[in-house]
């Protein structure tokens, strides 16, 4: 925030997008998941642990709610009295929404979490203090907290187990945030690349976890203001603007054709993910 | 009914005060032994959870904040009826306020420290706890001045340094009454340090009234922004249950409520352990038992505004977190505040029991933790049903910990109260007198009246 948007119109302000004034250049990451193709296998999840080095918390703290899946699966179930109530299961993948006007971001007494040039909504681990206003913020309570001293112990990462970290990524300490990054760390490199090539990162060149495993290529991702990327012909498609907080699909009463969402629009975080809505019946 | 007796004695107003700092009742070592011992629970809790990490507290994602924040919330608010009791009755000229401001003014500063120590415990990071204060530093960090924990802590700290101040411009003329009357030792230095070479001049006491009005003039303010920056602490988020605009005026009121119910406590314990039933006397007490009624009162209509509000907002998930607390696993608490905080203060209402210590005694416990079981109420119900259902889990039950660290922080407080009113007066005895000299002067013009009509 700076002292120009304290003279601005503030109400004015609230009610557009925040980075209407400097617009993503050249890097904007987006996401787009298509909630027909997802099966619910959690291999999106499971990658997200490898890559990122998320502690595996154990039964008893899973019990306790302290688990740090940063891409879970959210199931639901229809209601219609089928004999195998399974079979009416419905999947969501959720994961940090890297939202424009991030309500976890104003709340930081710290600033330990930010808005970056390219569109993420970065956490500095450093910075954080804990105070957990975040979680309290966020609608979506994709932030995880660290409840214990992870990376000392041995139920969760053993001596041995220690070769499998991803040096690329920092391993967190106790007490501090954490949450998807859109694997930021591949981000970084590629961008890294490509900048000394003289380019920007090109369509497919770079990939976050939970793409690369969905067996189902349900996950697309990559960079919304590229033209030629998949997120943005996807966004296009589905006539789904980044800054806007009423899409096409839900300006029309009598529905339509299209499948696009964000979820709670209405609130104005501005998600960086797009949803397709799902239109098959379900499983069988 | 006499608020005061006009024939006490100056000499012995001084003796009787003067008293209380050297042999209280056994029931003092009592208290301030289990004050000792439950401070010492709530330390051990702490040190065991710095050391294994805030999971033991059994909080988790999304119930992310605990009783920790409720009862930081409950200090607070008890903190308010010192500044109402010295600063705004001061300004009112209410004199019957005068034998028992001082102590309730201490209340102020000791629950503020109390407040203060569950943001520390609060914290993931204790060690990094300095992040969130606005210093300069190398890196150009600061911190962010759009978050409502930010003002939070300006304003706490911002309070507790007025208070402090505060508290002890008033005490300086009783310090030095103090220094004259005690025999040589490390107290008797102590006042003479404080008392800041008083002398009861006519220019000393010019000066002194005017700081103390000043100070009382830039209190009320910070003690109405206090609190009503801890509401947005909750009404500035989004959260289900939170995002409430009647926020701030309720979290006064309920503020002054618990302040006053936890006055009439501590005017009892005190009354009784520092013999001081000529000063503290049953007429007052009255009197702030109808204070209290009639915030209790203010602070039920707020509630039923609330409830109104959040009922035809048509917000579906404010709506679902009011009925989850009437209904889902909180009710028993949800409505025990309701009965604690509005029906319980039906009692004030009979004369009898305006004076009758010991029912008053258990009421105005009762209402403090009507008041702290909304607090709690105010936090877990809506960490419980978020804005859709994976982000619901109404099964998290906070640690024995959590619990632990609560009930210490009732020790401390009592400690350092305790303590106070053992090393300063708590009965302020310049004022005292002004009360008797004043109520004098009253009695002795309608006697001449009297005999004049004759």
């Amino acid at each position: 925030m700076s002292v120009s948007n304290l003279l601005e119109n503030w109400s004015q302000f609230r009610h557009t997008h925040p980075v209407d004034d400097k617009p993503h250049d050249p890097y904007k990451w987006a996401m787009s998941i298509d909630l027909d193709a997802c099966t619910g296998c959690n291999a999106c999840s499971i990658a997200c642990y490898a890559e990122n080095n998320i502690p595996v918390v154990g039964k008893e703290r899973f019990q306790h709610g302290q688990q740090m899946h940063w891409m879970r699966i959210e199931r639901y179930w229809d209601e219609d009295g089928r004999e195998f109530a399974d079979q009416g299961a419905q999947f969501l993948p959720m994961m940090c929404q890297q939202c424009e006007a991030a309500p976890c971001e104003t709340v930081c007494p710290v600033a330990a979490t930010n808005h970056t040039a390219d569109g993420l909504n970065s956490q500095v681990y450093n910075r954080c203090v804990g105070s957990r206003y975040c979680s309290a913020n966020c609608p979506f309570k994709v932030r995880y907290f660290n409840w214990y001293d992870y990376p000392t112990d041995d139920a969760v990462w053993p001596a041995e187990m220690s070769q499998q970290l991803n040096p690329d990524v920092t391993v967190r300490s106790k007490g501090v945030m954490e949450k998807c990054t859109f694997c930021v760390q591949r981000l970084t490199a590629a961008k890294s690349v490509a900048k000394s090539e003289g380019r920007i990162v090109r369509e497919g060149e770079v990939q976050t976890a939970c793409q690369q495993s969905c067996p189902t290529g349900a996950i697309s991702f990559g960079n919304l203001v590229n033209p030629e990327s998949r997120v943005h012909k996807q966004w296009q498609a589905q006539q789904v603007e980044i800054d806007k907080d009423k899409q096409t699909k839900d300006e029309k009463e009598e529905g339509s054709e299209l499948r696009g969402y964000r979820i709670f629009e209405d609130m104005r975080p501005y998600p960086s993910v797009m949803y397709l809505e799902r239109v098959r019946e379900s499983a069988v | 009914m006499k608020d005061i007796r006009e024939d006490i004695a100056w000499v012995k107003i001084n003796q009787d005060v003067m008293k209380s700092l050297e042999n209280p009742r056994k029931l003092y070592w009592v208290i301030l032994f289990c004050a000792i011992c439950a401070f010492g629970v709530g330390v051990s809790c702490e040190i065991y959870q710095y050391r294994t990490g805030m999971g033991v507290a059994n909080l988790n994602n999304p119930q992310v904040w605990g009783l920790y924040i409720a009862t930081f919330i409950f200090w607070i608010g008890m903190s308010h009826s010192g500044t109402l009791l010295s600063a705004i009755l001061h300004l009112m000229h209410a004199d019957w306020r005068k034998p028992i401001y001082r102590f309730a003014e201490a209340m102020t500063t000791f629950s503020l420290m109390t407040a203060g120590l569950f943001v520390l415990v609060h914290i993931g990071r204790l060690w990094q706890f300095y992040y969130s204060l606005p210093y300069p530093n190398e890196r150009g960090i600061w911190p962010n001045f759009q978050s409502p924990l930010l003002w939070d802590a300006m304003a706490i700290f911002t309070y507790l340094s007025s208070s402090i101040l505060f508290l002890f411009v008033g005490m300086i003329p009783d310090l030095a009454i103090a220094r004259d009357n005690m025999a040589d030792g490390w107290r008797r230095k102590l006042y003479t340090l404080l008392a800041l070479g008083w002398e009861g001049t006519d220019r000393q006491w010019r000066n002194f009234r005017v700081t103390y009005l000043t100070i009382a003039c830039f209190l009320i303010p910070l003690a109405v922004s206090v609190h009503s920056i801890v509401a947005s602490d909750f009404a500035m988020s989004q959260a289900p249950g939170w995002h409430v605009t009647s926020f701030p005026p309720y979290f006064v009121a309920g503020a002054l409520y618990s302040g006053c119910a936890a006055i009439i406590t501590l005017f009892i314990i005190l009354r009784y352990t520092f013999r001081f039933e000529e000063y503290m006397t049953k007429s007052i007490l009255k009197k702030i038992v109808r204070l209290t009624f009639a915030i209790a009162m203010v602070w039920t209509y707020l509630n039923a505004v609330e409830f109104a509000a959040v009922w035809y907002s048509h917000d579906e998930a404010s709506k679902a977190v009011l009925i989850q607390k009437a209904t889902g696993t909180y009710a028993p608490f949800w409505w025990g505040m309701i009965f604690c905080g509005s029906v319980v203060p039906l009692v004030f209402a009979f004369e009898r029991f305006q004076t009758n210590i010991p029912v008053l005694f258990a009421t105005s416990l009762l209402l403090n933790l009507g008041m702290w079981l909304e607090r709690w109420m105010i936090i877990a119900p809506t960490f419980s049903h978020g804005l859709y259902p994976w982000t619901w889990d109404h099964d998290q039950w906070p640690s024995m910990v959590q619990w632990g660290m609560v009930f210490g922080s009732f020790g401390w407080f009592t400690l350092l109260f305790m303590i106070f009113c053992k090393v300063f007066p708590s009965v302020s005895m310049y004022e005292v007198k002004e009360m008797v000299y004043h109520r004098t002067l009253h009695l002795k013009k309608s006697e001449a009246a009297e005999q004049g009509a004759h």
